[in-house]
């Protein structure tokens, strides 16, 4: 692992559309080991369309996506493989696997990708990860017995198994209760403190962007508008910042480029 | 008719015309990407068994009950038919045939289409939805590899098997017919199917199932993983996928019998 400071992500110039509508415009985006970095915005913003192409699951129309030196854009889904064993994401709706138990959503990685592991060995990480979460002694259970906080805790569970370099989570408090919407901030925050992780999360929510971040970018209209440091976010005086700050979410709403009649509509 | 609509016309037909071209290259390539995740280390034999016994064994309730009643009501039409010539003990003749070549694979087939063919696209096409399918590329493994494969394999396997059990308990169904409403005896129902079909005939019907089975699972996959739109999404996708399947099963199945029969 690089020491904090080397660049891990860097998006060059980054395009992506979907049939005629363009979702991500240019984006110019560098990350750095050890941070914890929120991209902001409104829904519809592009904002969990950049962050899958972090990890492959989406790649650029035009442009350079670079994340731990592997050139994403340009790889066979095969030769990603590896990358995907150092950065792991967190997905909205935690994308447990219904089939299966906590603890075999859990251990899905490391059967994938220590093979050599006995079952002991196996165990024991899962039940880490799950303590890491504040969830021990739930191996058992199945996901569809657990509460949508619970749900999410699981999924970074099994996003930290593997111990990444990089956890990528997309809007990982939407559709929680406050009192879990800040565990899971505490989570994150913690998980990056002892595990010196790279963080990316990608959320609209401003209470958990400032209470975690060390840097933040704004992403309008399928381009970054603004980034800087939390605190200089907090001061920015750029309109579109401002607007954000205090409106929120009605950001995207509020004036779509004419050329962008899907840029209100729900990513 | 105005002029502006005329290149309309043309200019939909022309889409229409792409996205299937579209859709048939997709459905290549995943067919493909099948074919090549089978012989990629580790395979899924775990979750094949699972698959086999799900797609296999679960479906032979509706199969044998279809095949018994299809077994009865052919004994019935082809003894009224067959009476007319004066034929009607060679009631088993016809109906061994008429199973063996053509109705047990096609009836299993379109069966095992609707029951199997919807499961797997909802099944799969619910996880698409929820992102579990994008969770499986995003912890290095393969949804082709994990999710695929298995159920191809499973259907590909299974439907010779079903229709087998179909074929005979159709011929089954047809003698409890044959021997109670025409009194035709059922050691002579054997003997004359014994003697008329052919281990080519029932061949000719076996060997067909491999490739619905192939294609079902396949048909229910593919539709699954481009489901987009959620719930509503899925639903669509299950009905198309037993549509697409069932047609082409009926479809194919003539090109194939016209391609057996030369040979």
């Amino acid at each position: 692992m690089g020491a904090r400071g080397d660049v891990v992500i860097e998006f060059e110039d980054v395009h992506k559309s979907f049939g005629a509508h363009k979702v991500l415009r240019g984006i110019d985006l560098r990350i750095h080991a050890g941070e914890t970095f929120t991209i902001l915005g409104g829904s519809g913003s592009g904002k969990s369309v950049c962050l899958k192409h972090m990890i492959g699951l989406l790649r650029p129309d035009r442009g350079r996506v670079e994340v731990l030196g592997v050139d994403v854009a340009t790889r066979a889904e095969r030769e990603l493989v590896d990358l995907r064993t150092e950065v792991s994401m967190v997905f909205q709706s935690a994308a447990l696997f219904d089939s299966l138990s906590v603890y075999e959503n859990v251990a899905y990685p490391l059967r994938e990708h220590r093979r050599g592991w006995s079952e002991e060995r196996l165990a024991e990480r899962v039940a880490r990860s799950l303590e890491s979460v504040g969830l021990a002694g739930v191996e058992a259970k199945m996901p569809s017995e657990l509460s949508g906080g619970m749900r999410k805790r699981v999924g970074v569970a099994r996003g930290v198994a593997l111990e990444p370099k990089v956890i990528l989570y997309d809007e990982p408090t939407t559709g929680l209760d406050p009192a879990n919407q800040r565990r899971i901030g505490e989570l994150i925050a913690g998980l990056q403190r002892d595990l010196g992780v790279t963080s990316v999360i990608v959320t609209h929510e401003l209470e958990l962007c400032f209470a975690i971040s060390d840097r933040v970018a704004l992403l309008r209209q399928g381009r970054i508008r603004a980034h800087g440091s939390a605190d200089e976010m907090k001061r920015s005086e750029d309109e579109a910042v401002r607007a954000f700050l205090e409106g929120s979410r009605d950001d995207a709403q509020r004036d779509p480029e004419p050329d962008s009649p899907g840029d209100s509509a729900h990513a | 008719m105005s002029a502006s609509e005329v290149p309309t016309l043309v200019q939909r037909l022309g889409e229409r015309v792409l996205a299937v071209v579209d859709e048939a290259g997709e459905f290549t390539l995943l067919a493909l990407r099948t074919g090549r995740a089978a012989l990629a280390p580790r395979f899924p034999w775990a979750e094949s068994l699972r698959q086999l016994e799900a797609i296999g064994a679960r479906s032979s309730t509706i199969v044998l009950i279809t095949a018994l009643f299809t077994g009865m009501v052919l004994a019935l039409q082809t003894g009224i038919a067959l009476a007319r010539f004066g034929a009607k003990p060679y009631v088993g003749a016809v109906v061994g045939l008429s199973l063996a070549r053509e109705l047990g694979p096609v009836l299993t087939a379109l069966m095992v289409g609707g029951r199997v063919g919807a499961g797997i696209t909802a099944e799969i096409g619910a996880m698409q939805v929820t992102e579990q399918v994008d969770a499986i590329r995003s912890m290095g493994a393969d949804p082709v590899q994990k999710l695929v494969l298995p159920r191809v394999l499973a259907a590909t396997l299974a439907l010779p098997l079903l229709t087998a059990m179909a074929d005979l308990l159709g011929v089954v169904g047809g003698m409890l017919l044959a021997e109670s409403q025409f009194g035709i005896d059922s050691n002579f129902y054997v003997q004359t199917i014994v003697n008329t079909v052919t281990l080519e005939d029932l061949f000719s019907g076996l060997v067909k199932t491999f490739f619905f089975g192939w294609w079902i699972a396949m048909v229910g996959c593919f539709m699954a993983l481009r489901t987009t739109g959620g719930t509503v999404g899925v639903g669509r996708a299950a009905t198309r996928a037993v549509v697409i399947a069932s047609i082409g099963v009926l479809v194919s199945d003539f090109f194939m019998t016209q391609l057996l029969v030369m040979f």
